[in-house]
């Protein structure tokens, strides 16, 4: 990994969010979706492509051999690794973007830089 | 002269026998004897007894009509010493001499104990019958440490049912792989995962030295010098025939009796059927052969001949709900020329081998998802050369082929193994009793009632030869959860799963979905009577921050009101409330309620504790509102006083979870002001009395409710439409409104089990509704002790430096 790239941010202790929940983080203007799976911890944007819902607030669950979380407005199924509109397929619209997450000490710790890129190299 | 038959043996194997003889002849004077004082019944299902799933009445093969009906003499409880082969008698532990023409051993099988010491204190068991059943029930219970030495098929039913039981349960298994005859270590390993996220300890490659403690057993020692507790322990470490009787009676015995193809002894005079035998070396313990057994003795013993007895490919299937295992054949893949066709699901738990020899079947093992055993045993049986059908042995044939494979099936084979129902039985139902569901089948013919293992072949030819076949309406809830919504309740309840991730890891995919989750929820919650384990991720947003999520994001505020009555002070709080908190639109509902629309997440908490009122739910699955007209208080018309009711009513029910929302009325007289004809439940005062309707509806479809019944005090009133709240709340399914579920279940048969049933019925309704709504609370209460970071927005530690600049791309 490029360290130029790398831009780790501190966001809160792994406590704040309970487990297979989703909570929303504000990052200057964007607003992340970011989630407690037990064992990993995922972060996209919190706005659902159909109808912008916020993905925090939706149910986390499986669908196919996907992770995913459902918006809680029109139940709109994103999968929480690439970002896809897994479910209905073809009318999702964009992926959300997602972001790297790790937990450090008991913090979890988010990297927008390398979201963006990600997004500037594709 | 009718020949004296005496059969020794009043178990599954030795009935059955004596029920095919039947078939071909009367004529025989048939005793049967069972050292057991029960009549005749399903050992094969014991393990559902102890699991609670079934009582002793339901796994009777033959009640004690069989008998007489029959003309059989039976002689329970019991036990035959002594055979005098020369003289042809039987003599019984009470010295009774029962003299014989034909004998039949059908003396079963016991439980091998494998050596160790102190295996006569108490406490210690096997299960092999009811009665061992009946003595684990009543020693099983929470706090009890169980012991299962064996983690066998039998093993591990055992296991299964002391845990439902309340026991913290242990799995002690020799070999390294459990149900190593039936599994591959891969298969086992699957198997393992299953039990032990169920709860339950277990230990394979341990060896039992000694049972520990006093006269009662305290602990188990392991070879390895480790000890573990147990004040229960269960040996299901394997059977070995009961052929010592045998002995007795001069016939060739080795480790069982010995019998040829016709099930005929050394004795021309005597057979045996079922665990006792051994044929070809080849010892019996799984109920299939058993049967085929039964068929061959009837027809040698009657002089019908012409059936044979060629040994049994075994197959085995494990009885506990929600774990699929199912194994047949010989799946051994060393030897030459053998080869395995894999498919295997770790995070679903699914795993499928196939072992093929020169493209047939010989071996099968399904964990996880044993939805296709009899497609494999169809194979088996008829040796099917599957070279055509290489590239889809582990994906179902397609629907027009349904029931292809059972054509091939001959008409003698035998479908129902526990039954002995024979494809041509079926047919035969078909044809002359107009059968074309599985019910009737049953009913019929009692194939499928047995372990349920032929279910699905049974459909299959039901599909193939019914002309009017109709499927059984089966919804499952979801495919992660994939059973109806009234088995998942069930299994909640008999394997007391108390959080909706236990059902899920048990029953499900381990991970659920939005529509799976809050419909476990909603029932785990009903079904203990709000003594479970709330989890706040399986619930929706709205049940999570207690407010009706918008399409904007922002949440609903609507106070509780009852009756829909509300006074100056109120108001004025809330007026106060709405200009405090810029709320955009104050709306009056249909349900007379007041609605603040448009109210950020973080104001939530604020705003309840501004207004100091309750919850009025308004997002709820559950009691929305009881709306009343004024009634006799101040209406001319008035009959009874709906105010003062409709607010008693709101108030028994408030904060309660329905299967889908449900909206009360109550109206003091037949005029109808606040429309409790077309409510989920309406309360219509007239002079003197009061009707309770139920199922009523204004939304999409407009109906009538149907009326529960007419009482005449108001008290009366209010408890019909309790007790009819409870019977919706325990029997509907999730999101199933009020009027669907009327519809489903059909009124008459909801007054019969509400309003008009028994005193206890009606008691013990009236019982779980009190206990849920005592464990019940207002939700916004829940602005004191906040859930983490339910209302807010996660502020990083840390300033990020560049954010603006990177939202700004």
């Amino acid at each position: 990994m490029n360290t130029l790239t790398e831009q780790w941010i501190q966001i809160t202790p792994t406590s704040e969010v309970p487990l297979r929940e989703g909570r929303e983080v504000k990052l200057g203007s964007i607003n992340i979706a970011l989630f407690n799976l037990g064992d990993r911890w995922m972060a996209l944007e919190n706005r659902c492509p159909h109808g912008h819902g916020p993905l925090a607030d939706g149910i986390v669950g499986g669908y196919g051999t996907a992770t995913t979380v459902t918006c809680p407005m029109h139940s709109r199924r994103i999968c929480l690794d690439s970002g896809a509109v897994v479910k209905p397929l073809g009318q999702g619209g964009p992926c959300v973007r997602t972001f790297p997450v790790k937990v450090e000490d008991g913090i979890v710790m988010l990297d927008i830089q390398d979201s963006k890129a990600r997004e500037v190299a594709a | 002269m009718k020949k004296r038959l005496v059969v020794i043996g009043n178990g599954m194997a030795g009935v059955a026998c004596v029920e095919q003889i039947l078939k071909h002849t009367q004529n025989f004077d048939i005793t049967i004897f069972g050292d057991e004082t029960h009549v005749n019944y399903n050992r094969i299902m014991l393990s559902s007894v102890l699991a609670g799933e079934k009582e002793f009445d339901d796994i009777v093969l033959n009640g004690i009509d069989w008998y007489r009906q029959n003309d059989i003499t039976p002689r329970l409880g019991l036990r035959i010493e002594s055979i005098d082969s020369v003289a042809k008698t039987v003599t019984d532990v009470d010295g009774g001499v029962t003299p014989y023409d034909k004998l039949i051993f059908a003396t079963g099988s016991s439980a091998f104990i494998p050596p160790m010491e102190g295996v006569k204190k108490s406490g210690v068991f096997v299960f092999r019958t009811y009665d061992d059943t009946r003595q684990l029930l009543e020693l099983s219970g929470p706090g009890i440490k169980a012991v299962v030495i064996g983690g066998g098929l039998l093993g591990l039913e055992a296991a299964r049912g002391l845990q439902v039981q309340g026991c913290d349960v242990t799995v002690v298994h020799l070999g390294d792989t459990l149900m190593d005859r039936q599994l591959d270590p891969a298969g086992g390993g699957y198997l393992r995962a299953k039990m032990e996220a169920m709860g339950m300890q277990v230990l394979c490659g341990r060896s039992t030295e000694a049972l520990l403690g006093g006269s009662h057993v305290e602990g188990i020692r392991f070879k390895d010098g480790e000890v573990i507790e147990a004040n229960l322990v269960v040996i299901a470490a394997g059977i070995k025939p009961n052929s010592a009787l045998a002995k007795t009676a001069g016939v060739s015995v080795n480790r069982g009796i010995i019998v040829n193809d016709l099930m005929e002894t050394s004795d021309p005079d005597i057979y045996a059927v079922g665990e006792c035998t051994e044929h070809n070396g080849q010892l019996f313990g799984l109920v299939a052969p058993l049967w085929e057994q039964g068929k061959v003795l009837a027809a040698a013993i009657t002089g019908v001949g012409g059936l044979s007895f060629n040994g049994s490919s075994p197959a085995a299937k494990l009885k506990i709900m929600g774990v699929e295992v199912f194994s047949a054949g010989n799946f051994d893949c060393s030897r030459p020329g053998v080869e395995a066709v894999k498919y295997e699901d770790s995070s679903l738990g699914i795993y499928k081998k196939l072992v093929l020899k020169d493209g047939h079947l010989e071996g099968v093992i399904l964990v996880g998802d044993a939805s296709d055993d009899h497609r494999y045993m169809d194979w088996l049986r008829t040796n099917k050369d599957l070279t055509s059908q290489r590239r889809h042995l582990l994906t179902p044939p397609p629907a027009e082929d349904a029931g292809g494979d059972v054509a091939a099936i001959p008409e003698s084979e035998t479908i129902c193994g526990c039954m002995g129902v024979t494809k041509g039985d079926i047919i035969h139902a078909i044809h002359t009793h107009g059968v074309c569901n599985i019910a009737q089948l049953k009913d019929k013919t009692r194939a499928s009632t047995g372990c349920g293992s032929c279910t699905n072949m049974c459909k299959s030819l039901l599909r193939a030869v019914a002309p009017e076949f109709e499927e059984d309406k089966v919804k499952v809830l979801c495919d992660c959860v994939p059973f109806p919504q009234d088995k998942i309740r069930e299994m909640i309840q008999s394997q007391r799963l108390k959080s909706v991730q236990e059902v899920l890891d048990i029953y499900g995919n381990g991970r659920g979905c939005e529509v799976c989750k809050p419909a476990i929820s909603y029932l785990v919650d009903v079904v203990w009577c709000g003594d479970h384990e709330e989890d706040r991720s399986a619930r929706f947003i709205n049940d999570r921050v207690h407010a009706n999520i918008q399409k904007d994001g922002t949440f609903s505020v609507v106070p509780r009101m009852r009756g829909g009555v509300t006074t100056p002070a109120e108001l004025r709080k809330i007026a106060d409330v709405a200009d405090k908190y810029n709320v955009p639109l104050v709306k009056v509902t249909g349900s007379q309620r007041i609605d603040l629309l448009g109210v950020k997440k973080e104001d939530l908490p604020k705003m309840w504790e501004d207004l100091g009122m309750p919850s009025g739910q308004a997002y709820a699955k559950g009691l929305r509102m009881v709306k009343t007209c004024v009634g006799d208080e101040y209406c001319r018309f008035g009959t009874q006083s709906a105010l003062s009711t409709g607010i008693e009513l709101e108030r028994r029910l408030e904060n309660l979870y329905t299967p889908h929302k449900t909206k009360l009325a109550v109206v003091g007289c037949p005029r109808n002001c606040a429309e409790a004809t077309v409510k989920d439940i309406g309360l219509i005062g007239q002079e003197g009395s009061w009707q309770v309707v139920v199922g009523g509806a204004a939304g999409k479809g407009v109906r009538k409710a149907d009326l529960l019944i007419t009482v005449e005090t108001t008290e009366l009133a209010l408890e019909a439409a309790e007790v009819f709240f409870q019977y919706y709340r325990e029997n509907g399914h999730y999101l199933e409104r009020s009027y669907d579920f009327v519809e489903r279940i059909g009124i008459e048969k909801i007054r019969r089990e509400t309003v008009y049933s028994t005193d206890d019925v009606r008691a013990g309704l009236l019982d779980r509704l009190r206990k849920s709504k005592d464990r019940s609370s207002d939700a916004w209460l829940e602005r004191n002790n906040p859930r983490a970071t339910q209302f807010v927005q996660i502020e990083p530690m840390q300033m990020q430096y560049q954010g603006e600049e990177l939202a700004a791309k």
